[in-house]
Formats: structure tokens, sequence, C-alpha cells
């Protein structure tokens, strides 16, 4: 196993660049897109709502993906990046949870509103909660491992019920009017903001698994260190 | 065993019937094996289930003294009321599923034993699954007399609901429990992990019992009971195939 | 390979109860059993000894089926250990720890009668009476096993690992604890197992219980064995010493 012998550094050119994409495509939101014409200057939070959401739905793929090949090959480095997307993703999800509600307030007079894809995206919220207390309440790293893999596919096979059910729940009971946030008439601009944006965001998805794998993989180095120095204990 | 290759057959002191060879329990026979050992247990100190019980009942009488009767309607209130306390108290039960198995390392004789690992979890949900019911029985009833609605008009579709409510809790409770035993934070993530999984159970439970209740069609029950079978189904396969991925092999 | 106790006329050979190849187990980067080979044969106890951490209890755990070895070959009682799901090679051993394995709202008999249940002897009942009788603890039955002292529990806890007449049992430091009538029922307990054709494995941190009933010792240590020798070759007070020497050469 060759290693590198530098100390990488902790920001690193994937965070740099990210970090620089993101500024660029808030600039680009603030000053360069058109305000839309109903909703005026608060849909711009969408710029930042919509591509958090894609985003913690994509970290939540990446970990029922990384789930199962954890648990078919007993890769450890599986498990490591399931960790860093699943911190990752509750951070996006969480963004997604804040930025709905301060969109949502000008336009349908409510800060919550049983919305479909918000719902959804809350228990998205509490699975990845779930996820890391669980991986914190347990020491050993194959354990640990094991234990988050199968939470990992389980709350991938609850998300459709979720979807369903809130579906039903909802064509079933009238809620508040919700003005169409939707994209079928984006002009050009706003829908280039609005890839330019994803793409941003998953710069700054792909930064920060990277940086939190490598200190996951860190600190297992270090373990085997300390048990070797033990004598193998 | 007294397999004379390996050691004198007439030294292990057994009668001629004994040396009969054994037969193994296959998964229904150890399954339920397993779950009659923990029914025993139960049965002998009695405390979980009445605990569940009593909690059930507390539950529903402070939920009644929360209530403003001219607000809403006790017909529109108890099913939710109902399925929510279901979710509560079986959380109790689940709790103390796999902590028996804890105590003096009774879980290891347990994975010694000649029996598939797959009729561990299912002896143990099958008994979670009659410990849930056994407090549905006696708290239905209380639901209907407390807050004074006709469940008794709906008891059969009531008892099927029941059924398969406790049945989706059961699998994802049961393995969930088989995890968090083995956590430090045992108590606190077994409710954690699993609520987010009866959401779409209770729903669908007091959807159905307040749609019937109000006399609706059956008909527009059934999109929500469909939700709940392909849950039992989906989580009961999924968890016992779950189960052995638990356990360090 | 043991003719231990002979019949009658011929001296019969028997196969060993555990052939034991290379047996690896890691976890992750630690290797906690590292490349053991053992062959023990009905009638003889294996003490094996060694500093924590050493592999002993994680060995065991690998013959008693309770851990999948990551690398090696294992047959106990002429089955591969993971054949049948590990079922077969299961049904033919017993384990015994210090943790009694109980459950304490039931009474030795329910333990003692699920245990034969689970290892399908068809008179379980029956057999389950025999094994208390056995460890002198019949009289307990059904008394509710919280209420029985540490060792009257250990006892149960030893009929329920020999109900079903194992081939190879397996104990882990089961003297902890035990007081000094305790720990002599247990050594007569097991001496009485070998004298039936079982085959013992024994680990304990107490070397003169553990060659007491030995036939054969090892010192295990960073999961493999550096010593293994006959107990007819091994002299106490010089093993004490070499055996000290490896346990302090590890701080």
């Amino acid at each position: 196993m060759t290693t590198e012998r530098r100390r990488a550094p902790l920001v690193d050119m994937w965070i740099i660049i990210a970090a620089i994409a993101v500024i660029a495509a808030y600039v680009r939101v603030i000053w360069f897109t058109p305000a839309e014409a109903t909703q005026g200057l608060a849909q711009k939070i969408y710029y930042l709502h919509l591509p958090a959401a894609l985003n913690a739905y994509l970290a939540f793929g990446v970990v029922f993906v990384t789930s199962i090949v954890y648990l078919w090959l007993h890769e450890e480095r599986a498990d490591r990046v399931a960790e860093a997307s699943a911190e990752v993703g509750l951070l996006f999800t969480t963004v997604v949870l804040t930025t709905g509600p301060i969109w949502g307030k000008p336009i349908w007079g409510t800060w919550w509103t049983w919305d479909a894809r918000l719902t959804l995206t809350l228990f998205l919220w509490f699975i990845y909660a779930g996820y890391i207390v669980l991986r914190g309440a347990i020491v050993e790293p194959s354990l640990r491992a094991r234990y988050s893999a199968v939470l990992g596919i389980l709350g991938a096979l609850l998300i459709p019920f979720i979807h369903m059910s809130v579906y039903l729940f909802r064509t079933l009971h009238p809620m508040p009017i919700v003005l169409k946030p939707d994209r079928p008439s984006l002009p050009p601009e706003m829908l280039h903001t609005l890839m330019f944006s994803f793409a941003a965001f998953v710069l700054v998805y792909l930064a920060l698994v990277r940086a939190r794998y490598r200190l996951s993989a860190e600190r297992a180095r270090v373990a085997e260190l300390e048990a070797s120095l033990e004598g193998g204990r | 065993m007294s397999d004379p290759t390996f050691r004198d057959t007439t030294l292990t002191g057994a009668t001629p019937r004994e040396s009969e060879s054994p037969v193994l329990p296959g998964l229904l026979a150890a399954t339920w094996l397993i779950a009659s050992k923990d029914l025993a247990i139960e049965f002998r100190t009695r405390t979980a289930f009445f605990s569940a019980l009593v909690f059930a009942l507390l539950g529903l009488t402070i939920f009644f003294f929360a209530w403003d009767p001219t607000a809403v309607a006790a017909i529109d209130l108890a099913p939710g009321v109902l399925w929510v306390i279901f979710t509560f108290s079986g959380l109790l039960g689940l709790q103390r599923s796999f902590g028996v198995e804890q105590a003096d390392r009774a879980m290891d004789a347990l994975l010694a034993a000649p029996v598939e690992r797959e009729a561990i979890y299912l002896g143990k949900a099958v008994a979670n699954f009659l410990f849930v019911v056994g407090v549905q029985v006696i708290a239905i009833p209380a639901v209907a007399l407390f807050y004074n609605v006709p469940l008794g008009s709906i008891w059969l579709s009531l008892t099927g609901i029941a059924v398969l409510a406790a049945l989706g809790i059961v699998a994802v409770g049961t393995l969930f429990s088989a995890m968090a035993v083995n956590t430090r934070l045992a108590e606190l993530l077994l409710p954690m992990l699993s609520l987010p999984f009866f959401v779409p159970v209770v729903m669908a439970a007091a959807q159905t019992t307040s749609r019937l209740l109000a006399g609706r069609p059956e008909a527009e029950a059934w999109p929500w009971l469909r939700i709940l079978l392909g849950f039992d189904l989906v989580f009961v396969l999924a968890c016992a195939i779950a189960f052995p991925y638990t356990l360090d092999e | 390979m043991s003719a231990a106790l002979q019949p009658k006329s011929q001296p019969q050979v028997h196969r060993p109860v555990v052939e034991a190849e290379g047996l690896v187990r890691t976890f992750g980067a630690r290797r906690a059993v590292d490349g053991v080979s053992l062959s023990l044969g009905g009638g003889e106890c294996l003490a094996l000894f060694g500093p924590n951490g050493a592999g002993k209890t994680t060995l065991l755990r690998l013959l008693a089926g309770l851990l999948a070895p990551s690398a090696g070959t294992c047959l106990v009682g002429g089955v591969a250990l993971r054949a049948d799901g590990g079922r077969a090679a299961r049904s033919r051993v017993g384990l015994i720890s210090h943790a009694s394995m109980l459950y304490a709202a039931l009474s030795a008999r329910e333990n003692v009668e699920f245990a034969a249940r689970m290892y399908g002897l068809r008179h379980p009942a029956d057999a389950a009476m025999r094994a208390l009788k056995t460890m002198r603890v019949a009289d307990r039955a059904d008394a509710p096993v919280r209420s029985l002292s540490r060792g009257l529990q250990q006892r149960v806890s030893i009929a329920r690992a020999i109900v079903h007449d194992p081939l190879l049992l397996l104990c882990d430091e089961p003297y902890t604890g035990l007081d000094e009538v305790g720990s002599a029922a247990l050594t007569e307990a097991l001496g009485e197992r070998r004298a039936h054709g079982a085959a013992l494995m024994l680990v304990t941190h107490n070397l003169s219980e553990g060659l007491a009933l030995a036939t054969h010792a090892a010192i295990m240590r960073r999961g493999r064995f550096v010593r293994y020798e006959e107990r007819g070759a091994v002299d106490g007070p010089s093993y004490a010493s070499a055996y000290r020497e490896l346990v302090t050469a590890d701080v």
C-alpha cells in the first residue's frame, strides 16, 4: 500500500475550486439573473434550494449504493464514502429545509406547508440524522459499518413509501394553495443560472465528501498504527 | 454425536433410545421455539406487557385531557390517538426484545445453537407481534370507551388493520432492537431509528380507521391498505434478510 | 488421535474431534487469530493460556461457530465448520463461558430444556433432567435461575452446554467468579465429560486449574500458538515461569 508521505493540506484544490464555483454561481444569481416577475427577489433563494435538494438526494443515493457494496464486498472504503456522503447529505438537507420556508413565507404566507417534496426531504433529514447518531453510538468499526449499511439500505426502501403516503394524503386533504414553483416556464437565463448553481453544488458535494473521506481514512490509519504499536492487540 | 468414529458410544452413558440422532429444528420449528421462549419469559415477569399497557392507557387519558371537544369531534380525534399510542406502546415492547438476550450473554447461546440465524429474528418478531397485538386487544376497547366512539361497528376491519399495522412495526422494530441493543444509546436509538419507518404504517392505519368510522365506502380506504400491505411485504422480507448481516460473521 | 478408552479387545483409533488448519480471523487490519492449527481427539483436553488480547476467546468463538474464519479450514466431528450454514458443526459443539448464557427469569429445567430442543434432541425433557442430575442441580430444577448462587448458575450453564452430549466442549474462562466448591464441581464435571470421550478446550488464566485437566497445553500470543506440548512434557513450576515471562514480555 503506497502512502503519500507529504501531509495533504486540509483545504485542497477541490475545496478551493468548489468555493470559487459557488461564489461565481451566487454572483450570477444576485447580479446577473433577472428577478422573477411574480415572486420577486425571494425567488432567488430557489437557486440555492433546488440544487441543494437534488444533491441531498444524490448523496442519499450514494449512501444506498455504498451500503450495498459494503455488505457485499466488505470493502472499508465503501463504508467511509457512505459516512462522508451521509454527513454532507445532512448538511444539504438542512439547507433545503431552511431555505424552503424562507422562500415559502413571502409566497405561501406561511412558514411551513406540508408540501410533498418538502415533507419527503424532512424524512430524508430524519433518516440521515438517525444514521449519524447510530454511527456515533458504536465504537467498533466493523459493527458500525455493518449497522450503518443496513440502515442505509432500509432507509432507501422507506423513501418510496413516504412518497406514496404523503402524495395520497395530499390528494385527499386540500392544502394551502401553492403557487407553482416548478420550472415549466423558466426563461433561458434562469435555467442557465439554475444549472450553473447545480454544477457548483455538485462540486461542493464532491469536495466535502472527499475531505470527509480523507479524514476518516486518516483516523483509521492512526487507529491501525496505534494497534500495531501495542503489539497487534 | 454418538458417532463411533470419534469416540466409543458405550461410554457416553446414553440409553439406547437417546442414541437416535437428533433432528435439528428447521426454520419454522426454531422460530416457534424462540418465540415461545420469549413469551414464557414475558409471561413469567409480565412487567413489560403491563408497562406497555399502562403506558397506553395513560396516553389515552392525557390525550383526552389535552383535547378540546368543542373544536374537534371525538370521531375525528380517536383514530389518530389510537394509532399514535399504538406506536409508542409498541416501542416499549420492542425495547426489551433483545435486552433479554444481552443479560448473561444468552445471545451467544442462541448463535451457537444449530439453528438458522433468520429463526432468531423471526422468533423474536413473532413474540413481539403477539405482544403488540396483546396490548391492542385492551387498548382498542379502551379508546372506544374513553372517547365514546363506536369502534365496535367496524371491529372486523379494525382487527385486520391492527394485525397489518402490528406486522409492519414489529418487522422493522425487531431488527432495530437487535441493532440498538449493541450500541451505547440503546433506549434513544430504537425510537429514533424506528419512528420514521412507522410513519407510513400509522398514516395508513389512522386514515383507514377514520374513513371507516365516518361510514365512507371501503373503496376509499383501499389505497391506504395497499400501502400498508406493500409496506409489510417489503419490510418483513427486507428485515429478515438484513438480520444475518447485523451479526458478526 | 486418541485411543482413549478402549471398550473391548480392539484398540480402536478414533478420528480427531477437531482438526483445524491455518485458522485466521481478522478484524479490520488486526489479526486476532493468525494461523492456528490444531488437532484434538476425544478424551483429550487442551488447556489454552495466554495474555489478554492473545486471541484465545476469538479462537473459541471461531470453533463455536459464533464467528466465521477469515481464512483456514476446520473440521469438527468430521464436518466442515461452515457446512450447512454452520449448523452441522454447531450441533456437535457445546460452549461454556464466564457468562452463564441463561435466562434469569426461567427455571433451570426450562433453560436446559430449551437448549435440548434447540439441538433437536428427541426427548428434551429427559435429556434436560439427566444433564441437571449430572451437574447435581436437579433438586433446584424448578427455581428461577436468578435465585441461584453464581456457582449453581454455572452448573446449570454447564448442564445447558452438555445436554446434547457434544463432541467438543469449549470453555472460556469458566472458573471466573467461582469459589472453591464451585471450582471443584466444575473440574469434576469437565473431567467426567472428558472421560466420556468429548474433546475439551479450556481457556483459563489459572495455570493449576488448567493443567489439572489438560492432556495438552498451549500458550497463545498475538494470535498464534507459541508453545504447544503434551501435558506429560510439562513441568509445573518451569511452565509457570515460562508463562510469566511470555506474558510480561507483551507489556
